[in-house]
C-alpha cells in the first residue's frame, strides 16, 4: 500500500475533525476524498501531508511510519487549494524550489535543475511562461505552475487540496480530465479532496464519503450510486430528493404526500427514501404540479413538480404538449432507496408493476 | 424631436469619475502644504550666494552635525529593523498572554511628545539610572550624551514605522507559501530565507525608509539624551535652531536644504531599491 491510513484521531479543541478514519490507497491509484465543509477531508490532507499532527491512530506512506516525521521528510507533493506560490519567484524559480533546497549533496546541478524545469513546464504544457511572476498568470496557468512545482520533488503520493475551486466551470471540465491523464501517465498515487461530488465520480478511481470526521463509505463512484452505505451517502452522492415515508407490512407509505406506495422489504416504523430523477416519472393526471419543463441534454425532457410538500425533479414521461407550466401532473416512482430505522436499507418498487404503469 | 435627441452631445464616459476635482484637489493640497514651503527653503539660502552657502555648509560643525544626524539614522533604522520584524512576527504569529497589550503599547512612540520619550530616556540611561549604572560598571559602556545615546533614542521612535508596515504584509502573508516550503523539503531556515524574508523585503524596506527618514528629522528626543556636544553629538535639526536663534535664518536654511536634499536622494534610492524587488508583483 502507498498509504495506510489507520483509526486516525484529530480533534480540535471540543471538536472532533478526524474521528476514527482508516483509508488505504493502493500504488498509483487516484482516490477522491468527497464530503460536505467541515467533514474532515482537508484535516485528513493535511495529516498525510505532515502539516498536521495526529492524536492517536497511524500513518503510513509507502510501508514506512510516517508517525512524526515532519513534512519536509515525507516526499509528499501537495497542490493546495489558493496553490501557495511564492509570488517573489518566476514560474521557473518556483517549480526548482524542491530540488534547490535539497541537502548539498543531493542537490542536482545547475543545468540538471533547469532541465528537469522545462520537462515539467513541458509535462503541465506551460514551457513558454517559465519567466513569468505567479501574480501574471491565470487560475488555469497558476494551477499547472503548482503542479510542476509538487512533482518536481518526485512524490511518492501527491496531494491535491480542492485544486479545482478557483477555475471557471469550462476550465475545470477540461483540466480534470487533463490531471487524470496525468495521472495514469506518472503512475502516481493520487488523493483528491474535493466537495464537488461530480468532480471525485469523474476523475477517482475509489471516492472516500466523509462525514463528521469518519469516512462512511469508500468505493468505486458506480457502487456509491448503486449501493449506498447510508442515508448520508445516498443524499451527498448522485442528484437525490430524500422523501420522509412509512412502511407498514412491506409497503412504504408516502401520506401525506400524492406519491404511490411502494413495497420494499423493511421492518415497520418511519423511513426515508431517496429517489432520483431519472427514476422519478412525471406523467398525465391528476395529484402533483407542474413547476416547471425544460430541455435535457440527452434529448428527454426534464421537469421540476411539486408534489404536497416535495418538489422533486422528473424525466417527462411521455413527452408532449399536455406538459404546460403550472398544469397538474401524477407522479410515478420507478425505483427508490429506502433507509429504516438502524440503518437498515432496501430498494423500495413499484406495487402495481404488471398493471401497466412500465417505466 | 428625434434628431435632436441623436444628434446630443457624445456621451464622454470619464474611466475614473471625478477625476479632474480630485486631481486639482489634490495638487492645490500639495503645493499650499508641501511644495510652497520646500520651495521657500530652497531660495532662502541663496540670500549669502553661492559662496556663501558653500562656505556655510562646509563649516566643520555643519558637516560634523550632518553626519551624526545621518549616521545615528541609518544605524538606529538598522537596529530597529530585525526588532520591528521580530516584533511583527510576535503579533501575527504568536499567542501569548499580553499580546493585545503588546499590540496597542508599540503606537506608544507614535502618541508620547518625543520630549517625554527623551527624557525617559535619559533618566535610564543616563550614568547612574537604572540601566545606565549596570552598564557603566559591567562593561564601562556610557550610553547617555554620547552618540549611542541618540541612536537608542531613534530605535525608540522608529520601531513602530517598522513593525507596523510589515505587520499587514505578514498576516496577509499566511501560512500557505510557508507549508508549500515545507512539503517541498525545505528547512525552517530555508523556508524563512527563501521564502518568508524575499516576500516581506518590501515592506522591511518601507519600514526601514520610513524609521531612517523619521530619524533624519528627530529633534525633541534626542536632545534630552544627545548632550548637544558641538562636533560629537550635537545634531543637524539642533544646529538648524541654534543658527535660528543667531538669527542666521539663511544659515539655518542651508543646513535644512542640504538635509532635504541627502533624505531625498536616499529615499529615492530607497524606493527605487523597493520597486526592484517588487517586481513581477501586482
Amino acid at each position: 500500500m502507498t498509504v495506510s491510513v489507520e483509526n486516525v484521531h484529530r480533534r480540535f479543541g471540543a471538536a472532533a475533525a478526524l474521528d476514527g478514519v482508516s483509508l488505504e490507497v493502493a500504488p498509483g491509484e487516484f482516490v477522491a476524498l468527497l464530503g460536505p465543509s467541515g467533514s474532515g477531508k482537508t484535516t485528513l490532507l493535511r495529516v498525510l501531508a505532515g502539516l498536521e499532527g495526529t492524536d492517536a491512530g497511524r500513518v503510513g506512506i509507502g510501508g514506512r511510519d510516517m508517525t512524526g516525521v515532519p513534512a519536509r521528510e515525507r516526499g509528499v507533493g501537495v497542490v493546495f487549494q489558493h496553490y501557495a506560490l511564492f509570488r517573489h519567484m518566476t514560474v521557473f524559480d518556483n517549480v526548482a524550489f524542491g530540488l534547490g533546497v535539497r541537502p548539498r549533496a543531493e542537490r542536482p546541478t545547475r543545468a540538471e535543475t533547469a532541465r528537469r524545469v522545462r520537462e515539467l513546464l513541458e509535462l503541465v504544457r506551460i514551457p513558454e511562461l517559465e519567466r513569468r511572476y505567479p501574480d501574471q498568470l491565470s487560475g488555469g496557468q497558476r494551477q499547472r505552475v503548482a503542479l510542476a512545482r509538487a512533482l518536481a520533488i518526485q512524490p511518492r503520493l501527491l496531494l491535491l487540496d480542492e485544486p479545482f475551486g478557483a477555475l471557471d466551470a469550462l476550465v475545470r471540465k477540461e483540466v480534470r480530465r487533463w490531471v487524470r491523464r496525468l495521472h495514469d501517465e506518472l503512475g502516481i498515487a493520487t488523493i483528491l479532496v474535493t466537495h464537488d461530488q461530480e468532480e471525485a465520480m469523474e476523475m477517482a478511481d475509489r471516492v472516500a464519503v466523509m462525514e463528521r470526521g469518519r469516512i462512511v463509505q469508500c468505493d468505486a463512484p458506480s457502487a456509491l450510486l448503486d449501493a449506498p452505505a447510508t442515508a448520508f451517502v445516498a443524499g451527498f452522492v448522485g442528484e437525490a430528493a430524500r422523501i420522509p415515508c412509512a412502511v407498514r407490512h412491506g409497503v412504504a407509505h408516502f401520506d401525506p404526500l400524492p406519491l404511490p406506495p411502494m413495497r420494499v422489504a423493511l421492518p415497520d416504523g418511519p423511513a426515508q427514501a431517496f429517489v432520483r430523477p431519472h427514476e422519478t416519472l412525471a406523467g398525465p393526471g391528476e395529484g402533483a404540479v407542474l413547476r416547471l419543463v425544460r430541455a435535457g441534454t440527452a434529448g428527454e425532457a426534464r421537469a421540476v413538480v411539486e408534489a404536497g410538500e416535495a418538489t422533486l425533479d422528473a424525466l417527462l414521461h411521455p413527452q408532449g404538449a399536455w406538459a404546460v407550466r403550472g398544469g397538474a401532473c401524477r407522479v410515478q416512482l420507478r425505483a427508490a432507496q429506502v433507509f429504516g430505522a438502524a440503518g437498515a436499507q432496501a430498494r423500495a418498487l413499484p406495487l402495481v408493476e404488471r398493471a401497466g404503469v412500465r417505466a | 424631436m428625434s434628431a435632436t435627441l441623436i444628434h446630443a452631445r457624445p456621451a464622454r464616459v470619464a474611466p475614473v469619475p471625478g477625476l479632474g476635482l480630485s486631481l486639482g484637489v489634490t495638487i492645490a493640497w500639495a503645493g499650499l502644504i508641501v511644495v510652497i514651503p520646500l520651495a521657500a527653503l530652497a531660495i532662502k539660502p541663496w540670500e549669502l550666494g553661492v559662496a556663501g552657502v558653500l562656505a556655510s555648509l562646509a563649516d566643520p560643525r555643519v558637516v560634523s552635525a550632518l553626519s551624526v544626524s545621518f549616521g545615528a539614522a541609518l544605524a538606529a533604522a538598522l537596529v530597529a529593523l530585525p526588532l520591528g520584524l521580530l516584533l511583527a512576527w510576535a503579533i501575527v504569529r504568536l499567542e501569548f498572554p499580553g499580546r493585545r497589550v503588546l499590540d496597542g503599547a508599540i503606537d506608544l512612540p507614535f502618541a508620547l511628545p518625543t520630549a517625554v520619550a527623551g527624557i525617559a530616556l535619559t533618566a535610564l540611561l543616563a550614568p547612574n539610572g537604572w540601566l545606565g549604572a549596570p552598564l557603566m560598571a559591567a562593561f564601562g559602556w556610557q550610553i547617555a550624551y554620547t552618540q549611542a545615546g541618540i541612536v537608542a533614542a531613534l530605535v525608540f521612535v522608529g520601531l513602530p514605522f517598522i513593525v507596523r508596515t510589515v505587520e499587514p504584509v505578514l498576516r496577509d502573508m499566511g501560512r500557505d507559501a510557508e507549508e508549500a516550503a515545507a512539503t517541498l523539503g525545505a528547512t525552517r531556515p530555508q523556508a524563512l530565507a527563501r521564502v518568508v524574508l524575499p516576500a516581506l523585503a518590501p515592506s522591511l524596506l518601507t519600514g526601514f525608509g520610513l524609521a531612517f527618514a523619521r530619524g533624519v528629522g528627530e529633534y525633541g528626543s534626542v536632545i534630552f539624551i544627545a548632550g548637544n556636544m558641538p562636533m560629537q553629538t550635537e545634531i543637524a535639526p539642533l544646529l538648524i535652531v541654534i543658527r535660528l536663534e543667531q538669527f542666521d535664518y539663511a544659515g539655518a536654511a542651508a543646513v535644512g536644504l542640504a538635509m532635504l536634499l541627502l533624505s531625498f536622494a536616499i529615499l529615492l534610492g530607497l524606493n527605487l531599491l523597493q520597486r526592484a524587488l517588487r517586481r513581477g508583483r501586482r
